[in-house]
């Protein structure tokens, strides 16, 4: 039996504290005042009347005493606009009032008035130049990965395929909007209470805001109602307005945003557009190709140059290539600032990647799973960017395992010949795919992430991390690894708040990086103690739990504080060139091979998924409840953007920022998620565990879209995937456009 | 325009006898989590989708965002917090825990409202009568595929169809 969840009980019963369950003494509540326009220079601010302004806190870019930016990875964001905005729902002014209810007409009173720019809102515009929005050339990271020859391929391949793929916006939709409470107290500076992932992040953010030194400025997460990367940077911004406002009102502030604002102002997942061009043998093998990737980015440059790189290196998928060529590039547009979501660009790029291998199986005349059999990436072959696989992986054995438990051969057969009923299309699909778990390149080496383990008073043990829980169960799994390692049954273990006040920098929790790499330092850090208290003498080898916890309370009576710190090193051997794009990408990779099976209706041309196989390499389950929760929520979240999740956009503006016309599956409509782990163990992960968190993510739309094409004979290669686009390319005059670029320099 | 004055609401929260001054449009689920302090019941959306607001009013199932407080007076309300005796969890909440039905936890307490409901009028509920009686309820971490099984397990179980406190009709 697992252990429970640490804080399962709280949230059965009701009991867990979210943002919005808490209220201070004299708290006062914020609201922001945003652009209604994408592009302009404010020229005016006015504040109407029937309001009686001196009750309210109003804060300007001018109340800013430090630097108006958000700091992330380049300065261009700022707090509040000054002169000009940058795109729709951009926050300009702040309010604050005790009575909450009073916020939104004051808010309605202010009109402001501006010069319009012209503005820029696609991937296509902003590549034409016609209007620069951002820096010289409107781009605000490349990326040229190259390996081997590709110019040679082309004269030696026997097929060239083309093909391009575009994916849309996709909203994380957590339950729980964005929220935080700040206060301002001249001594202690600033404390910000919220709903986030990256404590560390909002800190930094708020020191170079407030220029106060790290001591003055102190972040605490409160129970987290799911964030999947949103609530990765946007934090920064809501934490910091709740502080100006604090600042300047000298009391506690709460900014909790609503659905709307929530959905139209805040990050969402980049829109993708991919284009491959593939050099391939009869039989065929891959000889070569280039792939050209680029990401909108929305307004400023937030996150988008560390997911066009995740998504640069995930752009081949799990294949061999002996050439390749790989241009990617972040572009600007005047939308809200897309940001990280649950697999952080790769979902995109292999996307891509896997409708292209089933365009090139076509293309041959082989099967979508022969097609894949016969480029797989083996052990000690090299990746993209010439990483050789160390890793004992199988893909072949993989596959196979996966078209066993979907029965995918039988079905696939047996759908080809029932599909000839006029109405109802039944088809089935996979994808192929590979995540690396942990931060990009040099990313762990920099961040240097430090994770403690206490000894407290009366013989239990703490886990000190900044790693927070948001329905992972980070605070489960940490535990249990260090009830394991220290040989303590896991009710002993405690983890402390994530608290910047008491806990050490652990890295933010994101890129599938906790189980792995913190998971790895707990243990570390867990062995500490044990040591310590070994070579003291207040401990002997083969202790049980209660002579452990009774050392424990011996060592603090004797020499007080009594913690144990593990500072992440990078493994010898890892080697990584951020100007090249070349060597070890990441520390390890899970491996997956998801099938689906679908039913088309031609009644409705809705699509429904009946099953669905979920198969992963991930080292060693520690917790199989936690571990299948994260496959079959990401495989939903999968399904969600390939058939139900639409961002329709105006202007830069979403225009369907409601839970009513943005669609995410319901439990009617989820197939059985069927999941299944293979263990084949790393050496770098805590007890073997790689990263899973994003993992699922990639995987169920171009296994769903290859399933829609098994069951239609239309390739579609752009997602999300509606009843009307299936309508569109059934029955509208051009049969062959949602077909992407025809077949090129066949020979 | 006439200015909305408050007026005496009297219900019956989670067994007990209640009294609050409210406007009679207020939601019943500000009228909850503000004035009776009973914040497991969650906004997620404001607008009826979501169901984190779900709670029993004289056993139907409502979203308490979309209730006007008027339409409370003489009611019997259940919400989370009423759905465990004591320290002792409602089997379904039992379930939830050894299931995995909770991640995040925040659509949890609506869930587990409309679990208990579909329970109390269907006690042995088939796959498709879960996944239908939860379709009101988002949940954006589990896929459902937990949450459907320990609904399921809980619905095997003895207690499972009992009354929460306070929801004896």
């Amino acid at each position: 039996m697992p252990v429970p969840r640490k804080e399962g009980r709280d949230k059965v019963t009701g009991r867990a504290q979210y943002i919005d369950d808490m209220v201070m003494p004299g708290m006062l509540y914020g609201a922001t005042v945003r652009s209604a326009v994408p592009r302009g220079k404010i020229r005016g601010i006015t504040f109407g009347g029937g309001i009686a302004w001196d009750e309210f806190i109003v804060v300007s870019a001018k109340d800013i005493p430090g630097a108006n930016c958000v700091a992330l990875i380049a300065d261009d964001q700022p707090y509040l606009a000054h002169d000009v905005v940058n795109h729709p729902e951009e926050p300009i002014l702040l309010l604050a009032h005790s009575n909450r209810h009073a916020l939104t007409k004051a808010a309605n009173a202010i009109t402001i008035e501006y010069d319009p720019l012209l503005a820029v809102f696609t991937i296509e515009e902003s590549e034409r130049q016609t209007e620069i929005i951002w820096g010289k050339d409107n781009t605000f990271k490349r990326f040229l990965v190259e390996k081997g020859d590709v110019d040679a391929v082309w004269a030696k391949a026997d097929y060239i395929v083309e093909g391009e793929y575009t994916t849309g916006a996709q909203e994380q939709l957590y339950i729980e909007n964005n929220g935080v409470i700040a206060s301002f107290d001249r001594q202690r500076g600033i404390t910000v209470w919220g709903s986030l992932q990256c404590p560390y992040y909002v800190h930094k953010a708020l020191m170079k805001l407030f220029a106060l030194p790290e001591d003055k400025v102190r972040v605490v997460q409160t129970e987290t109602g799911g964030a999947f990367g949103g609530k990765e940077d946007y934090p920064s911004i809501i934490a910091g307005h709740a502080a100006l406002l604090a600042m300047k009102s000298g009391k506690p502030v709460k900014i909790v945003y609503d659905r709307m604002e929530d959905m139209a102002a805040t990050t969402k997942r980049h829109p993708s557009r991919t284009r491959h061009r593939t050099a391939v043998t009869r039989d065929g093998t891959i000889l070569g190709g280039e792939i050209e990737f680029v990401v909108d980015g929305g307004a400023y440059t937030t996150l988008s140059p560390v997911v066009l790189s995740r998504a640069t290196i995930h752009a081949g998928g799990p294949y061999y290539w002996p050439n390749i060529r790989i241009r990617a590039k972040a572009v600007a547009t005047n939308a809200p600032p897309h940001g990280a979501f649950r697999g952080f660009g790769a979902p995109q790029s292999l996307f891509a990647m896997e409708r292209h291998m089933d365009r090139i199986a076509a293309t041959v005349g082989i099967s979508p799973v022969e097609i894949r059999r016969r480029n797989f990436l083996k052990s000690g072959q090299t990746t993209t960017t010439e990483q050789i696989i160390h890793e004992p992986i199988d893909l072949d054995q993989l596959l196979a395992r996966a078209m066993a438990l979907a029965d995918y051969h039988a079905k696939r057969q047996r759908f080809r010949e029932e599909n000839e009923s006029p109405t109802i299309k039944k088809g089935i699909g996979l994808a192929a795919f590979l995540h690396g778990a942990g931060f990009t390149g040099s990313g762990e080496r920099y961040l240097a992430s430090l994770v403690g383990v206490e000894g407290c008073a009366d013989g239990r043990v703490r886990v000190l991390v900044s790693s927070t829980e948001f329905g992972q169960g980070t605070k489960t799994v940490l535990c249990q690894i260090a009830a394991e390692t220290m040989g303590l049954p896991y009710e002993d273990v405690d983890i402390a708040l994530a608290d910047t006040g008491e806990v050490p920098n652990s890295g933010p929790t994101v890129a599938s990086r906790t189980v792995m790499v913190v998971g790895k330092l707990v243990q570390s850090a867990a062995r500490g103690i044990q040591q310590a208290l070994i070579a003291s003498g207040l401990l002997r080898e083969g202790y049980s739990p209660n002579e452990l916890r009774r050392a424990c309370a011996k060592y603090v009576a004797e020499h007080g504080v009594f913690k144990s710190w593990a500072r992440y090193e990078a493994p010898p051997g890892i080697f990584w060139d951020d100007e090249k794009y070349r060597g070890e990408a990441y520390a390890a990779y899970a491996w997956a091979i998801y099938v689906a099976e679908v039913t088309v209706d031609l009644t409705t041309y809705s699509v429904q998924v009946d099953d669905f196989v979920a198969l992963q390499e991930v080292g060693k389950v520690l917790h199989p409840v936690l571990a299948r929760g994260q496959i079959t929520g990401g495989v939903a979240q999968g399904i969600g953007f390939a058939l139900y999740e639409k961002v329709v956009w105006q202007d830069g503006r979403m225009q369907n920022a409601q839970m009513t016309n943005y669609i995410m599956p319901t439990s009617a409509d989820l197939p059985p998620i069927r999941v299944y782990f293979e263990e084949l163990g790393n050496e770098h992960g805590a007890f073997g565990a790689k990263g899973i968190g994003e993992l699922p993510m990639d995987g169920p739309a171009p296994a769903i879209v290859s399933a829609i094409e098994d069951a239609l004979g239309i390739g579609f290669n752009s997602i999300p995937l509606l009843p009307e686009d299936i309508f569109e390319a059934m029955t509208g005059p051009s049969r062959t456009a949602n077909n992407g670029i025809a077949l090129q320099g066949v020979r | 325009m006439n200015t909305p004055v408050q007026c005496e609401i009297s219900l019956t929260v989670n067994g007990e006898a209640r009294t609050v001054h409210a406007y009679p449009m207020e939601r019943l689920l500000d009228v909850l989590r503000h004035q009776l302090e009973l914040t497991g019941a969650k906004e997620g959306c404001g607008e009826g989708e979501c169901g984190s607001c779900s709670v029993l009013m004289d056993g139907t199932l409502v979203n308490s965002c979309l209730v006007p407080v008027l339409q409370a007076q003489g009611t019997k309300i259940v919400t989370i917090e009423g759905l465990a005796k004591g320290s002792q969890l409602h089997a379904v909440q039992q379930a939830f825990l050894e299931y995995g039905g909770a991640q995040c936890g925040i659509c949890t307490p609506g869930i587990l409202m409309a679990a208990f409901h579909l329970l109390s009028e269907t006690s042995q509920p088939s796959v498709e009568e879960i996944k239908e009686g939860l379709a009101g309820n988002l949940c954006r971490c589990t896929g459902y595929a937990q949450i459907c099984e320990a609904l399921a397990e809980a619905a095997g179980h003895g207690n499972a169809s009992e009354s929460a406190n306070g929801n004896e009709r």
